[in-house]
């Protein structure tokens, strides 16, 4: 059973979320707190998050990271984030470490998006974008700690609803979070 | 050394033979198998594979392992420069660079034509007469710009090694300060004739009484050592001389082994004579190279004169005999454990202990191992008896200890004191410029500040395995840190992640500040990373890989704090430089195209 200290909290604890280059798999994870979600509200509400829609965040309590760094406009998400939130989290393998999108590490961006817009199999000649809408993508994919300061790493791939739901509740109740062996072990 | 090309499987049959195709000898076949073509390829990995009956693999594994072994063509004269920070504060960078430019190549290349690759390399020893660099595996020490111009032509005209001036090859010993071992004379033989009169029994009583502590840093007390390898159970027994001085800043062995043999090979018969080992090691450093010949014939000499060999000085049954195994260049074998793994041809991992050597080390064989001047202490307690040591040095360090100064002082060199000396006084002796630190037993030792330098050489106080490196006031120690820094992520052996993973973060760490993107959160990190190293290693040298930065971080933080960025955070990338590829293939230069740090 969980617990978490109830409603005597003057003011709810506020969290921001977001997926930069991920596959949102860790927030699908966050979902699998399931009926928790419900207890969470209780104590918790929202900053910009996909769970909100709301685009840019304001100060809040704690930041849940998803993804590495691929482009500029992760960047700026996640520099936005962390100058707004006291507590940083990156939360799965890809936030951590890169994870899968860092294996275009081994490739050259310019080829790879010449080989992508500019060969097309049809025949016609193409080229590639360049709206200024589009985020620009860096040479490498970094883990966000080469980025921003990190305050805590939770890993996993995606980390289970279990680990996502003791790690925050350990944090948002005033414990340094702790996950044992279990919640760590993935195969 | 070179050969032109193609594969020679008479030369490496050759070595293979001289060997025995025993696979225990696998790094004395790969280091004669790459004088043949300068290198290894992989057909000879093949060949070696094969005539040893083992897997390639098991090939491979012990030739990454080495710096000295390559795996792909080097030039004709290869040319390492010795990279301590002693080489550093004497210039070799700017020689370095000189040379390269002459020969129009870059470091860890291979000129176009062939001839010459150059590179750098950890320590050579050769501190007190740097900068050294290393031609072709043999030491060649003050460099200088006149120097490298002489070599650059040397090898332009192709000159082999041997044909090159003599006075390039002169190493000194610099004996600054002789006591009780540098300053007494010996008869070769005399320690062996007073230990037989004796017997094994009372000369191990003397050993324990003198109560001599091992010079290679750890201080294990000699005669336990030796009694407890006397009494393990086992049909075979070793005696092993560490002469893998790889710490920088110590290069007391290269001496007593240059100067001293005798002493050195007498006392590892003597260790013979009390334990019942037959067989000596000496595992000599890849660096010193030059002294492996001189050595071996002193060997030849000694057995001529009956002091190895069988029936030493006719003592029926006192058999000893010495041979040399060389190292490749990997500081980790100084560790007592990885050496006998290199000495059994694999990669130098160190072993869990226990059991310890004593009891199963050189093919599971009760084994001794012994630092060059301990060794050569034991003559002199063979000599004069363990008690003279009572009353010199200090309580629990007896006798006499060789330190190896360099750095900024007037005269560089070796220094025997008695233990308990304060290092004010071995500043004063070795003429300090205005000294504001000293780097005590080499990278993974201690750095003292001016507060401290009333303390003493002892293991009580100050241990150390030899090294004394000086700082003047101008120096900076962050790049004495980061030196360090880079020396350990280059020899760290890989075996365990804290120090595989570790030693690499806090050498980028160090580049990081270095480069002006440093924050208060690397300084964290760093001191963060040194205890995960320190409480997770397998070995010492994981243990030990972020001693400096502590020690500096904590005395000469203004060396650290003069270099930080004032910000929170500094990224470990360049962020506008990692937009330019993807910028110049889209033809954007927008406003939204660029990441402008502003601060």
């Amino acid at each position: 059973m969980f617990h978490v200290a109830p409603t005597t909290r003057k003011r709810k604890v506020r969290i921001a979320t977001t997926s930069l280059s991920g596959c949102f798999g860790c927030h699908m994870s966050l979902l699998d707190i399931d009926e928790r979600l419900l207890a969470l509200a209780e104590i918790a509400e929202f900053d910009r998050s996909p769970i909100t829609d709301i685009k840019h965040c304001g100060p809040c309590d704690i930041a849940i990271v998803e993804g590495g760094v691929c482009n500029a406009e992760n960047v700026h998400v996640l520099r936005e984030l962390r100058a707004n939130a006291k507590v940083l989290v990156a939360l799965g393998a890809c936030a951590v470490n890169g994870g899968l999108p860092a294996q275009r590490n081994h490739v050259d961006v310019g080829e790879c998006l010449a080989r992508v817009y500019t060969h097309r199999s049809e025949g016609q000649a193409g080229a590639v974008p360049n709206d200024p809408e589009l985020p620009l993508l860096l040479d490498k994919v970094h883990p966000i700690n080469e980025v921003v300061r990190v305050d805590y790493f939770v890993p996993g791939c995606p980390p289970s609803g279990d680990a996502i739901w003791k790690y925050l509740t350990d944090l948002i109740d005033g414990r340094i979070p702790r996950l044992e062996h279990p919640m760590l072990h993935f195969d | 050394m070179t050969k032109a090309a193609g594969h020679h499987p008479t030369e490496l049959d050759v070595v293979l033979a001289r060997h025995g195709r025993d696979r225990l000898r696998l790094v004395q076949i790969l280091r004669e198998a790459q004088e043949i073509e300068g290198w290894i390829p992989p057909e000879t990995v093949a060949a070696i594979a094969r005539a040893l009956d083992i897997g390639v693999g098991e090939v491979e594994s012990t030739l990454e392992f080495y710096s000295f072994f390559y795996r792909r063509p080097r030039g004709a004269y290869v040319v390492l420069f010795s990279d301590n920070i002693t080489d550093r504060m004497l210039g070799n960078r700017s020689i370095f660079d000189h040379l390269a430019r002459r020969f129009g190549v870059r470091r860890g290349e291979v000129s176009s034509d062939g001839l010459v690759s150059l590179d750098y390399c950890s320590c050579t020893g050769l501190c007190d007469q740097g900068p050294a660099i290393l031609v072709n595996g043999v030491a060649i020490p003050k460099m200088t710009l006149a120097r490298a111009d002489q070599i650059h032509d040397l090898i332009r005209s192709k000159v082999p090694i041997t044909a090159w001036p003599k006075e390039f090859f002169q190493i000194d010993h610099n004996i600054r300060r002789a006591d009780m071992l540098l300053g007494s004379p010996f008869v070769p033989g005399s320690a062996l004739k007073a230990a037989i009169a004796m017997g094994p029994e009372a000369f191990l009583v003397e050993v324990k009484r003198s109560n001599l502590r091992g010079r290679g840093g750890a201080g294990f007390t000699t005669g336990v050592k030796w009694e407890a390898a006397k009494k393990a159970q086992g049909d075979e027994r070793f005696i092993v001389c560490n002469a893998d001085e790889g710490e920088p800043g110590t290069f007391k062995d290269r001496v007593l082994m240059q100067y001293y043999p005798e002493r050195v090979i007498e006392g590892m018969a003597l260790a013979g004579f009390v334990t019942g080992a037959r067989s000596g090691l000496i595992y000599l450093r890849g660096e010193y190279l030059y002294l492996k010949t001189p050595l071996e014939e002193k060997f030849a000499e000694l057995r001529a004169g009956r002091l190895l060999g069988r029936n030493i000085l006719g003592v029926e049954g006192f058999d000893f005999d010495v041979e040399i195994h060389m190292g490749a260049g990997a500081y980790i074998c100084g560790e007592e454990t990885a050496l006998i793994e290199s000495l059994e041809g694999k990669a130098g991992r160190p072993r869990i202990r226990p059991p310890f050597p004593v009891v199963c080390g050189y093919k599971n064989k009760p084994t001794v191992v012994n630092n060059v001047e301990t060794l050569c202490k034991v003559t002199e307690i063979a000599l004069q008896g363990g008690a003279t040591y009572e009353g010199y040095g200090t309580k629990q360090s007896t006798g006499t200890k060789i330190l190896s100064v360099s750095g900024d002082v007037e005269r560089p060199g070796i220094y025997e004191f008695p233990f308990g000396v304060r290092v004010n006084q071995v500043l004063d002796e070795a003429g300090a410029r205005n000294p504001k630190a000293v780097q005590i037993s080499g990278a993974s030792g201690a750095c003292l500040g001016i507060r401290e330098f009333g303390r003493r050489v002892a293991f009580e106080d100050v241990p150390t395995a030899g090294a004394f490196m000086v700082f003047g006031e101008d120096r900076d120690m962050f790049e004495v840190a980061r030196n360090f820094a880079h020396f350990f992520a280059h020899e760290s052996c890989g075996f365990c992640t804290p120090c595989r993973v570790g030693t690499a973060i806090q050498a980028k760490l160090m580049d990081k500040i270095a480069n002006g993107h440093g924050t208060q959160y690397e300084m964290a990190e760093l001191t963060h990373l040194r205890e995960v190293m320190r409480a997770g290693s397998h070995c010492g040298l994981g243990q030990t890989a972020g001693a400096a930065i502590a020690d500096t971080i904590g005395k000469f933080r203004e060396d650290y704090e003069k270099r930080l960025a004032h910000k929170d955070f500094e990224p470990a990338f360049d962020l506008d430089a990692a937009l330019a590829r993807a910028r110049s293939v889209s033809g954007r230069d927008d406003a939204a195209s660029h990441i402008l740090d502003h601060a």
